[in-house]
């Protein structure tokens, strides 16, 4: 670990157990599909036979005749959606569009959309009902690619959309286009026009999904004095019970969201898909309804991220990258809203580079809407730039990491947005993955190589609220509303455990349900460990500041004479000390209960670098390409607790590893998803990953108490690039087309494409 | 439906239940006796999140009939330890930071304990290659494979 100017902790950079883990691996933890409650029914959803097609009608009776139904639920039970977008942290989302997504109004727009549901006294019952509803549809032709889309004579996903821009309305006529972006700055004609070496590549990708192992699920029970109860498994409570609000149309005071623990999510759980249904459900048969996808509705109709196409050019002078012009499109699915804006901010982030344009395509295909994806826009947008940026070492005779080095952003650095960074860590990354025992170490055999790539993604800031009660044994609870999906009980309580001087056993946090606790955003935009930290820190110093009120009284001295230290008060000269727990015990009779609270909107983001190293092997016979070897060096700020920064980075990795050589959203043609299965769509396994070694660069973010910056989703964005430049190592082909299957790699090396 | 009488051996514990035909062991265990540690991530035998040990071999409670389970000894999650006794493997996992959303953590346990106990000395690969029937997308498996390392080297010391 590489640390840089940080003070050493208490607590902040151990390893202590995590509160909720003894609950996880005894099988005691309740996810979202482990609810159970009295009178209990199960739903399940119609879905779409077609890619693309008109609702003509849609008759019911038969199902709503069949013994053991309680509820049928169609679009028209739906109020109607306003034409308006919501803010969800992450990610933003018309409300129309979002009803439309959860059941079809007047349109189908993928193979998988919600149709109808049903509510039955068990599942198989529900889906016997399914079968006996009818919908007559009006089959249209489907749409399935992005550049096929993109052309004037494609069929159209909706007549009133029109391509947006920056400016206004940029297309007379309805498009598929939905949006236009641009970023530029200086001036890439003359650059491209005096330089020693210019590439020019055109990228593609395939739509992937998040992959996480717990299915989407939701129970709601309409209760009998109007307000209604809704337990499920997402990255945002109060992001929940927002969307159902609007479009439910119910009072957000009414609407309690249960957050159970989730099976996963890396952005996929922050759109709604199943709750407004179970609601109406409910509402219709007068019992709680419970909802939970299976495999294949999961990958069919949830939101996966974006296929994309990608065309860079980039041009190198005397060892500087020069000019780059790139335009990318992006398929947002069903509805508009492709992380393209993201993926064109985040591309060359990393690197210091005076003249750029880059133009960035929103675009709608018959396929389901996307959602976010662990640094959403950015794997792709790096593949590209990170490839051209390999080629370019190479044409300048120069090590692809010392290029990198060369070429480095640093804090005033403008982002193509034109905002400068602050302190950023890129630098130190790629300084220490040259140092790191695997760069410095040969890669030997043949059909082998090695490949190296960067990548950046931001951190969120948003909104958090925590309090925190403190006990008269002196032991705390922290009540917090941020989604623990991988740790964040611990590393929440140890920042209030550090910041109050007190045992990090001593704190008992509690993810709390929305009628429990101020708003909190999702988890997402690698956030909670920042911001709901940030929250955590003031919450304490909110108790550091009751206490010396307290200890004022107890200790008979002013509190202008007194300081918080160390898990205690203590007077200016020293004299006098009470420590917290005695403070605690007091409480009762120095003024009542010590609850601190903070409520903010975090500012101060961090955002973070990483710099991937990889060796493959490539196997020409069989096409297969084996990851021998890989070090991920990342600038994390500060390690609260270094283990679970560990593990978001080689989680992030083995899913960059699955995107780069095997996974990807395969259609036929009529926009049937061939592969909707573990088994056809292919994570990696332990088998197809190695041991991922990690190098924890420590660059203490200014905007944080404790230096965190997020650290949760960069490590998804070098890994394809750093794959693919490792099998060209290996191959001496340049593979441009993602994923690197064994198929693709057979086609093209013996020119079978 | 009509519904079979059952009659098994569920974590040491002999268990009657009623099940209809077309339940799966998964279901029975979550819906009808209300073990909810197995869980189900996609009900075709390809993630493992639902492994169960039927008699003493590890299986896809997803693959399995409720009806199958007559007369054999079953043990989920449940039955691998607790709280105030936990297996090694559990405390491994804790340990090590071997869980992310912990969803899959049952079925990696379950995993884990049946192949120390066919091969109580497995090396990484050996680890690697039996737990490839088990998915994991948080962790990257690295975390996953030293705590089964470590568990196996404590419970041959001990």
């Amino acid at each position: 670990m590489t640390t840089i100017d940080r003070p050493t902790y208490r607590i902040v950079g151990t390893r202590p157990i995590r509160p909720d883990g003894v609950e996880k691996v005894t099988g005691k933890a309740q996810y979202g599909a482990d609810v159970r409650l009295p009178n209990l029914i199960q739903g399940r959803i119609l879905r779409s036979p077609h890619a693309h097609a008109r609702i003509l009608s849609i008759d019911t009776s038969e199902a709503e005749k069949t013994p053991g139904v309680f509820a049928v639920l169609t679009h028209k039970d739906f109020p109607v959606a306003e034409d308006k977008i919501e803010e969800l942290g992450e990610s933003a989302v018309n409300l129309k569009e979002l009803s439309d997504n959860i059941l079809a109004s007047d349109k189908v727009l993928y193979k998988g959309h919600a149709v109808a549901a049903v509510a039955a006294i068990n599942g198989h019952v529900a889906e016997e009902a399914l079968k006996k509803i009818r919908v007559e549809y009006e089959v249209l032709p489907p749409v399935l690619d992005v550049r096929d889309a993109m052309r004037e004579d494609a069929p159209l996903l909706s007549e009133t959309r029109f391509t947006k821009s920056m400016s206004g309305q940029a297309s007379d006529k309805p498009s598929n286009i939905a949006a236009i972006t641009r970023f530029q700055g200086g001036n890439v004609e003359e650059a491209f026009a005096a330089a020693d070496h210019i590439v020019e590549r055109e990228f593609t990708t395939k739509m992937v999904h998040q992959g996480y192992i717990e299915p989407q699920n939701s129970t709601a029970s309409w209760n009998s004095d109007g307000t209604l109860t809704i337990w499920t498994s997402t990255q945002g409570a109060f992001v929940v019970r927002a969307q159902v609000a609007e479009v439910l149309r119910l009072p957000v005071s009414k609407i309690r969201v249960i957050p159970m623990e989730i099976g996963g999510g890396f952005g996929g759980k922050i759109p709604i898909y199943l709750d407004p249904v179970a609601t109406l459900l409910s509402k219709k048969a007068g019992r709680p309804v419970k909802l939970v996808m299976n495999r294949t509705e999961v990958f069919m109709a949830t939101g996966p991220t974006s296929g994309s196409s990608i065309k860079l050019k980039m041009a190198e002078k005397d060892g500087i990258i020069t000019a780059v012009q790139a335009e990318m499109a992006y398929e947002a699915g069903a509805y508009p809203g492709s992380p393209v804006g993201a993926g064109a901010m985040t591309m060359l982030s990393p690197y210091n580079i005076e003249n750029f344009v880059i133009d960035a395509y929103d675009v709608v295909v018959n396929k389901p809407k996307v959602s976010a994806y662990r640094a959403p826009g950015a794997p792709v947008s790096a593949f590209a730039t990170e490839t051209a940026i390999d080629e370019l070492a190479k044409a300048a005779g120069m090590d692809p990491l010392e290029f990198r080095l060369k070429n480095s952003a640093h804090e005033g650095t403008r982002m193509v947005t034109g905002v400068p960074f602050p302190r950023i860590g890129h630098e130190e990354c790629v300084r220490a993955a040259l140092e790191s025992p695997h760069y410095q170490s040969p890669i030997e055999g043949p059909n082998r190589g090695r490949g190296v790539a960067s990548g950046f993604w931001f951190n969120a800031g948003l909104q958090s609220s925590v309090s925190v009660a403190v006990n008269v044994d002196g032991t705390v609870n922290l009540i917090e509303g941020s989604t623990d999906i991988g740790g964040t009980r611990a590393s929440l309580a140890m920042q209030l455990a550090e910041t109050l001087g007190i045992p990090y056993d001593d704190v008992k946090p509690i993810v709390a349900d929305t009628d429990s606790v101020g708003h909190n955003d999702v988890t997402g935009g690698s956030r909670t460990t920042f911001a709901s930290g940030l929250a955590v820190v003031e919450a304490a110093k909110d108790i550091q500041a009751q206490m010396i009120s307290r200890a004022s009284k107890l200790l008979n001295a002013p509190e202008g004479e007194l300081r918080y230290e160390d898990g205690a008060v203590v007077s200016s000269d020293g004299s006098k000390r009470i420590p917290f727990a005695e403070i605690a015990a007091a409480q009762g009779r120095t003024g009542g209960p010590i609850y601190g609270n903070a409520s903010l909107m975090a500012r101060g983001v961090g955002g973070a670098y990483a710099t991937h190293i990889v060796d493959v092997e490539v196997d020409p016979d069989t096409g297969k390409v084996t990851v021998l070897r890989y070090t991920a060096v990342q600038d994390v700020g500060t390690a609260i607790h270094p283990s679970y920064v560990e593990g978001q980075i080689q989680g992030g990795v083995a899913q960059g590893i699955g995107w780069a050589l095997n996974e990807e959203y395969y259609y036929n043609e009529d926009g049937t998803l061939a592969n909707a299965s573990f088994l056809d769509y292919r994570m990696p396994t332990t088998l197809d990953v190695p041991a991922i070694d990690t190098v924890l660069v420590e660059v203490p973010n200014p905007g944080h108490p404790y230096g965190v910056r997020g650290v949760g989703e960069v490590p998804i964005v070098p890994p394809l690039a750093a794959v693919a430049n490792a099998v060209a190592e290996a191959t001496g082909h340049r593979f441009t087309d993602l994923p690197i299957s064994p198929r693709r790699v057979v086609e093209e090396l013996h020119g079978l494409a | 439906m009509a519904r079979s009488h059952v009659t098994t051996t569920l974590n040491g514990v002999e268990t009657e239940y009623l099940c209809e035909p077309r339940q799966s062991l998964l279901e029975v265990l979550r819906d009808e006796l209300g073990l909810t540690g197995t869980k189900e991530g996609c009900s075709n035998g390809n993630c493992g999140a639902c492994a169960v040990l039927l008699d003493g071999r590890v299986v896809n409670s997803c693959c399995v009939l409720g009806v199958e389970a007559e007369g054999a000894e079953v043990t989920t999650i449940e039955g691998i330890g607790n709280a105030d006794k936990l297996h090694p493997l559990q405390r491994a996992f804790l340990e090590e930071a071997a869980l992310q959303c912990g969803v899959c953590t049952p079925g990696f346990i379950v995993s884990a304990k049946a192949l120390l106990d066919a091969e109580p000395d497995a090396d990484e690969h050996r680890v690697r290659w039996w737990l490839a029937g088990n998915l994991c997308r948080c962790t990257g498996y690295d975390k996953i494979v030293r705590a089964v390392l470590k568990a196996s080297a404590q419970m041959q010391e001990a």
